[in-house]
């Protein structure tokens, strides 16, 4: 999911927005498009999927690259914790728009 | 000779040889590997900036100009820059993998794995595509 929708979005609203490449949309028109469900539902899909990616591949890196076995129970709890902690955030401010 | 012998199983101690902490910059391969992996943090940044951006835009018209005033400042564009670097790594070896993982048959033949990983790429072209219409030309 990441890796089909999140290259388009970073581009958008990360580089060519900002940058002045694109005349970034309308407030009214993307607070149109946010309040769809089915857009809702799509980035509330990307978030979760994206935080449980990066809490696993984080949790095997430190506990592969850098070698901090003996903190495995703890680096599981803050990984996986941050995700659905995120998810919930992510959840909350979706649900919020108007 | 009488009596039986009692044998105790004797193990004897792993050969554990210490690995660096650093092992990963020993080869260009290993380096690569935890670069892809390191990946998912540029992943959980974009997951953040785009949360700030649902709530600028939730909040009000001046929110949003704010947000966007704030991603253009330099720090933010060179993360995102970086970002998007990573990201591209990202998505461009999860295809590579792709193919190795998914085996697709039809009927009784084997897609081929080129025909898999372009297939993600074609689904990324298209999701792109929506994505953007949605955006701006819609």
């Amino acid at each position: 999911m990441s890796a089909l929708l999140m290259p388009i979005l970073l581009v958008l609203f990360g580089l060519a927005f900002p940058l002045g490449w694109l005349q970034p949309p309308a407030h009214a028109h993307l607070l149109a498009v946010l309040s769809h469900p089915l857009t809702r539902l799509a980035l509330f899909g990307l978030c979760l999927l994206s935080l449980f990616h990066w809490a696993h591949r984080f949790r095997h890196t430190l506990y592969d690259g850098l070698q901090i076995k003996h903190l495995n129970e703890v680096i599981a709890v803050t990984c996986y914790g941050g995700a659905i902690g995120g998810a919930v955030a992510a959840a909350y401010l979706l649900w919020q728009v108007p | 000779m009488t009596g039986q012998h009692q044998y105790t199983e004797y193990h004897p101690r792993w050969l554990r040889q210490p690995v660096s902490t650093y092992w990963w910059l020993q080869q260009r391969s290993y380096l690569a590997f935890i670069l892809r992996e390191a990946s998912c943090l540029f992943v959980a940044w974009f997951v953040v900036y785009l949360l700030m951006l649902v709530r600028a835009v939730s909040e009000s018209e001046m929110s949003y100009k704010q947000f966007l005033g704030w991603s253009a400042s330099p720090i933010v564009l060179l993360l995102n820059l970086v970002s998007f670097f990573f990201i591209g790594l990202h998505a461009i070896t999860f295809f590579q993998a792709a193919p190795r993982a998914m085996v697709v048959h039809v009927g009784r033949r084997r897609v081929p794995d080129r025909v898999v990983g372009a297939a993600h790429y074609l689904g990324l072209l298209a999701a792109s595509g929506i994505v953007a219409w949605i955006l701006l030309g819609a």
